[in-house]
């Protein structure tokens, strides 16, 4: 058992705020809170990151996934108007079993992590700190494919969210509009 | 080809079968478009082409007559089986080829006619070309059958003219009994052949099994092997041989397929049933005579089953009424007298009245043919007759007197007829007496059945001639009947001359066809010729023809009147009459333990048990699937429910290892 | 000593992963379900940057950044479903979508 330090402190401090956020998304009936919960989530997962010297992860971590995706949930939350659904559950039973499962499983990391055989390895904090440089290097040397890669996803995923929500007009007004314009 | 003074043609001797496939590729392709004359003068040419190789065969042979084996491709090498697909050219096919494309041309010719009123009658004109179709791919398979140098290539043409003979009688499938009479008889055909191909099958195991060898040079030679073993073999390859024979050449006990078959077309009961394919038999047993000679057993029974064939079936034809159906019981009997002739070792005579047959009585059921659609025109172009009512026109009760208006066709009948008979000098006189004349020396008994069918022969055909041709029509339809057109008439006075002068093959002590043959069939049995014999079949030739005139001749056959013999042999005529009820007794005896056998299969074990084993086991997994099928609900949580146990539990199992 | 154990991690994570796990199967809003799905990326990333860091190497953290833009295309690409389902039916409960079943 390790000695209490501040840093131990801290780490469940803010694992407690993670869990704890994550829970309240997953039960909340509005939506809206959901998201702003799952944005709290990710601060604090943000926040871990910078603990364990990872900036740029942290800074892409609020920036992408609380700022950008986030918005975007929250966006398209607002234009449905769906921020509650009916209250009529045809699974609870299944909603349940889901519980007890995911306790199951939670419980067999515990076993395996904590009590079976826990790992040796440790987590530095405040040590170094990989820089941007870094990750740059790598991101255009080491993995150069992949990170083209990442980009032809992206626009896939553009063109393809277009294509989705295109307004499907009537075939034959569709084509005498675009004659006229 | 050793001999470079003559030009010899063996080579062209798969030409013989595929003159005649060219010909029914051409008709297959294009013969609807050419109109009947150009599509018929196709198959004729196409048969007449074999015929002129099998002259030139012929003629080859006769500066070089040693048998000649043409390899043309290779067939079936498997172990210690090697069959190839060779050509035998000898003085037995090449005669047998001669006889196939000879008269297959004038029946090709004749059917030109023919069959362009019997597809109108019929009304479906669009039948035409396939008729030749059929009859050009008979002609091919029947060469392949008599050219073949193995078994097993005979076999393939015994079924190919098997399967040709099925399609030909049930050519008018949808006609017939309830419209389903003549696809049944063209199924009993088929059927009955069956079994004897089953013995044919059989003995070809056998001759494999005890000689190592299918083919037929190798097999003129084997000697007989010894032991009991050895014995049995043999007798069995001459037994199982036999009931191949009975199956094509429809002998006793299988014959009953052969009148049912007068279905078919005129030309087709005169090219198939009567002077080729049923002929077929006689040319296995003759070419089997190595492996006859071998054992006593099989010869003995083949001439038995012969001579009792040529009797029984010729007292049937004196009952019956239908001109076509006579003519298919005489077919039946006449290859009675063959079938013996070759197991009594005659192979000579066999194969001599296999020829003269195969003219008198193409020739006879040709003419038959053109009486009957002389009698069918007499028919149709009566006012005042009902169409609508059944009128047969083979029924010979419905003819009479036509001898004033089909002059041509009464001619040639009456010369087949007296050929059939057996009247000196014609054709069939020469060869049925060689018959005769050989079973005296040999079998009183069968001596004795043999004269009494030929006098039951001699009998039914003046009955015929003279209720068909003489006294007073007694339909409307007899009437109005006339001569048919040239192209039908002219063949019909080819075969007649053929019938009258046929006897010259294998005159008494010239024995052309005998010399012949020698060269292929070592050891034959001299012809003898027997002036009592002669005489005697002679004498009662002429007292079946005058008993002939008694009953029928004397006093003109009135409508409606029963049969003059009725009064006189009472129930033995209705025996004849009645076909001693063969018919009925293999009916009750094999068909309807097999059926009620099928009844008891096909409802209670097959519908119920084999049936309910699989309904079950469909029902079964119908149940399964719509258990399973539950989990299929279509909601994206469920699955994700499913993955998430499967997670749990593969961490379990590898926590708890 | 400014360490934290390993495993301390490796549970948090595995907490938040099997939170999300729970998120997908119970709620009915496909909004909802895709959060959750986030939150299980995010608690794979948790681990990845430890790794990273235990290790001393900035590999793991290269990851995290594809599994960052892997899941933004799949929420642009998702979400873009939601509302052309919305457009159709009017409705985005789950439960409503198994036109699929049997």
């Amino acid at each position: 058992m390790p000695v209490i330090t501040l840093q131990l402190v801290i780490f469940i401090t803010v694992a407690a705020l993670a869990i704890a956020s994550a829970l309240g998304m997953l039960f909340s009936r509005n939506t809206v809170y959901s998201a702003l919960l799952l944005v709290f989530n990710f601060t604090t997962v943000a926040f871990l990151y910078f603990m364990m010297g990872a900036p740029f992860i942290g800074l892409a971590q609020i920036t992408v996934y609380a700022g950008a995706i986030m918005v975007l949930f929250l966006f398209v939350i607002m234009l449905l108007g769906t921020e509650q659904i009916a209250r009529i559950e045809q699974l609870s039973a299944q909603s349940v079993a889901a519980v007890l499962l995911g306790l199951v499983i939670i419980t067999e990391a515990v076993v395996v992590f904590l009590l079976r055989n826990p790992t040796s390895l440790v987590v530095t904090s405040g040590g170094d700190v990989v820089s941007v440089n870094e990750i740059g290097g790598l991101l255009y040397s080491q993995y150069l494919l992949p990170f083209e890669i990442t980009s032809f996803i992206l626009l896939v995923a553009v063109v393809g969210a277009i294509i989705l929500t295109k307004q499907e007009k009537p075939a034959g007004k569709a084509v005498e509009g675009e004659v006229k314009k | 080809m050793e001999n470079a003074t003559t030009t010899l043609y063996f080579h062209l001797v798969p030409l013989v079968v595929f003159l005649p496939l060219a010909g029914l590729v051409i008709n297959l392709l294009i013969g609807k478009k050419l109109g009947e004359v150009v599509s018929g003068t196709i198959a004729s040419l196409a048969s007449g082409a074999a015929f002129v190789v099998a002259c030139l065969l012929m003629l080859s042979l006769r500066s070089n007559p040693e048998a000649v084996v043409v390899p043309f491709a290779e067939w079936i090498r498997v172990g210690g089986l090697a069959v190839d697909w060779a050509f035998r050219v000898d003085t037995l096919s090449v005669t047998m080829m001669l006889v196939v494309s000879g008269v297959g041309t004038l029946i090709h010719i004749y059917a030109i006619g023919y069959m362009h009123e019997d597809v109108r009658l019929n009304e479906d004109p669009g039948r035409f070309t396939r008729f030749f179709i059929y009859l050009n791919l008979f002609i091919a398979m029947m060469m392949i059958l008599v050219s073949a140098e193995s078994y097993l290539m005979t076999f393939v043409g015994w079924e190919g003219v098997g399967l040709c003979s099925y399609l030909l009688i049930g050519f008018w499938f949808e006609k017939g009994k309830e419209g389903t009479g003549n696809a049944i008889a063209a199924k009993k055909a088929f059927i009955t052949n069956r079994v004897g191909d089953f013995g044919f099958l059989v003995a070809m195991f056998m001759i494999f099994l005890q000689f190592g060898t299918l083919s037929f040079s190798e097999l003129a030679h084997v000697s007989a092997p010894v032991g009991a073993l050895g014995t049995v073999v043999v007798a069995g390859i001459g037994l199982f041989l036999l009931l191949a024979v009975t199956g094509k050449s429809a002998q006793l006990p299988l014959f009953v397929w052969l009148p049912d078959a007068m279905a078919g077309p005129t030309p087709v009961s005169a090219l198939i049933h009567a002077a080729t394919m049923v002929t077929a038999g006689v040319y296995l047993v003759a070419r089997s005579a190595p492996l006859f000679e071998l054992s006593p057993v099989g010869p003995q029974a083949v001439a038995w089953v012969g001579t009792l064939t040529a009797l029984f079936a010729a007292t049937i034809a004196v009952g019956q009424y239908d001109i076509k159906k006579v003519l298919a019981y005489s077919t039946i009997s006449q290859l009675g007298f063959m079938v013996a002739a070759v197991g009594m070792g005659a192979y000579v005579a066999g194969m001599f009245h296999l020829v003269t047959h195969a003219f008198f009585k193409a020739l006879l059921f040709l003419s038959a043919g053109s009486v009957i659609q002389g009698v069918e025109h007499g028919h149709h172009h009566d006012p005042h007759a009902d169409h609508y009512a059944e009128f047969d026109p083979q029924d010979m009760r419905n003819m009479g007197g036509l001898a004033g208006k089909m002059k041509v066709t009464t001619a040639v009948y009456i010369i087949g007829a007296l050929a059939l008979a057996g009247v000196a000098p014609l054709a069939g006189f020469f060869s049925k007496d060689e018959i005769v004349a050989f079973a005296f020396g040999k079998n009183p008994v069968m001596f004795t059945m043999l004269l009494l069918a030929a006098f039951f022969t001699a009998f039914y055909m003046a009955r015929q001639v003279w209720m068909v041709f003489f006294g007073k029509a007694r339909t409307t339809a007899a009437q109005g009947a006339r001569e048919n057109p040239l192209v039908m008439t002219i063949p019909l006075m080819v075969l007649a001359v053929l019938s009258l002068v046929g006897g010259a093959l294998n005159l008494p002590h010239v024995e052309t066809l005998g010399k012949w043959l020698e060269h292929t069939m070592e050891g034959l049995h001299p012809a003898e010729f027997n002036w009592l014999v002669a005489g005697i079949s002679l004498a009662v030739a002429f007292t079946g023809i005058a008993a002939g005139w008694f009953f029928y001749g004397r006093r003109s056959w009135q409508p409606g009147q029963s049969d003059p013999m009725k009064k006189l042999l009472g129930p033995l005529f209705t025996a004849f009459e009645r076909k001693w009820w063969v018919d009925e007794i293999y009916n009750a005896l094999l068909l309807q333990p097999y059926k009620d056998l099928s009844a008891i299969l096909a409802e209670p074990v097959d519908q119920k048990l084999i049936d309910g084993c699989a309904n079950g086991l469909g029902r079964m997994t119908g149940w399964f699937s719509r258990g399973i099928g539950v989990l299929q609900n279509g909601l994206v949580r469920s699955y994700a429910l499913v993955i998430l146990a499967g997670v749990a539990a593969i961490l379990g199992y590898l926590i708890l290892r | 000593m400014n360490t934290i154990p390993m495993s301390y991690y490796l549970v948090l994570s595995a907490v938040m992963f099997t939170l999300g796990a729970i998120g997908v199967i119970i709620r009915r809003n496909p909004l909802v379900m895709f959060m959750s799905l986030e939150l299980m990326f995010n608690a794979a990333n948790l681990t990845f940057v430890a790794f990273s860091n235990a290790f001393g190497n900035a590999n793991g953290q290269i990851f995290v950044f594809f599994v960052m833009v892997v899941a933004a295309a799949e929420v642009a690409v998702g979400l873009a479903l939601i509302v052309a389902i919305f457009r159709t039916r009017h409705s985005i409960d789950i439960d409503l979508m198994n036109t699929l079943k049997n």
